[in-house]
């Protein structure tokens, strides 16, 4: 099951490749970079059965930092919205606002 | 019967994947990669990793895409089905720089699947630990010798984002 995990994690992360370049909603963005972790994940866990645990321990800590990562562009992408009105990732072209 | 199991979630995840890019709605998209987690989950199950897969469902799905939702409501875009693709050349870029992971994906994976299993054994690195120690202690048991330097730090993480989060997120006064 090793070789069809690695396929479908690699379709998986090819996909949300392409949601990070095409869409401009910036919530769909970030949904579009869950999903290459969550690709990631896959290859750890499937490789875990044939190289020992530290696969699952590195899969814990990815999802920790998908955790932080997730709250704190969450609360940019708040910050941005309040002085914008917009979502979209077209508008934001300027560093200081 | 493991492999049509296999098979069916590994379906959904994909079809539910290309969802999560495809459809308008935001919320749409988040139900859509709901469903892409709780479906890798179910394959990290067939895969003997049953602790991350109560994790991922938990975490993940429950917390995480909660919070997505949270900030969707918040931000008033439920109902916003404007058109929000880039524009041609964009996404003839993305096609491209994507065909070409694929493709090299494709050609990793294509020459040698046989190869990858006969070189790294059989897949039972990790069945004594689960035997002697449960799902839980097996990955318990190297996060609190190996790796509790690493672990400790994940909380100092998380008490930062959160802190973070909440300056970012506060109002200027």
């Amino acid at each position: 099951m090793l070789a069809e995990s690695l396929v479908v994690a690699g379709m998986i992360f090819v996909v949300g490749t392409l949601g990070v370049i095409v869409r401009r909603n910036v919530i769909i963005m970030f949904l579009c970079i869950e999903l290459q972790l969550n690709a990631v994940n896959l290859t750890f866990v499937a490789f875990s059965r044939y190289v020992g645990i530290e696969g699952q321990v590195f899969v814990f800590f990815v999802i920790a930092v998908a955790a932080a990562e997730a709250a704190v562009g969450l609360a940019i992408i708040i910050s941005i919205f309040r002085h914008y009105e917009t979502v979209d990732v077209s508008n934001f072209n300027l560093l200081k606002w | 019967m493991a492999e049509i199991l296999f098979f069916i979630f590994a379906a959904v995840a994909v079809g539910a994947a290309v969802g999560v890019v495809v459809s308008r709605s935001p919320v749409a998209s988040l139900l859509f990669m709901v469903t892409t987690l709780a479906s890798t989950a179910g394959i990290f199950v067939l895969l003997e990793a049953h602790f991350l897969a109560a994790l991922q469902i938990m975490v993940y799905a429950g917390a995480i895409m909660v919070l997505f939702l949270f900030v969707i409501m918040l931000l008033n875009l439920g109902h916003e089905y404007q058109r929000d693709i880039r524009g041609n050349v964009a996404v003839i870029m993305g096609f491209a720089v994507t065909g070409l992971m694929g493709g090299l994906l494709v050609r990793q994976l294509g020459g040698g699947t046989a190869g990858l299993e006969t070189n790294l054994g059989p897949g039972d690195a990790i069945d004594a630990a689960l035997l002697e120690y449960g799902a839980v202690g097996a990955i318990a048991r190297p996060l609190f010798t190996d790796y509790v330097v690493p672990f400790e730090l994940t909380g100092i993480l998380l008490l930062v984002a959160i802190v973070g989060a909440l300056v970012l997120a506060k109002k200027a006064s």
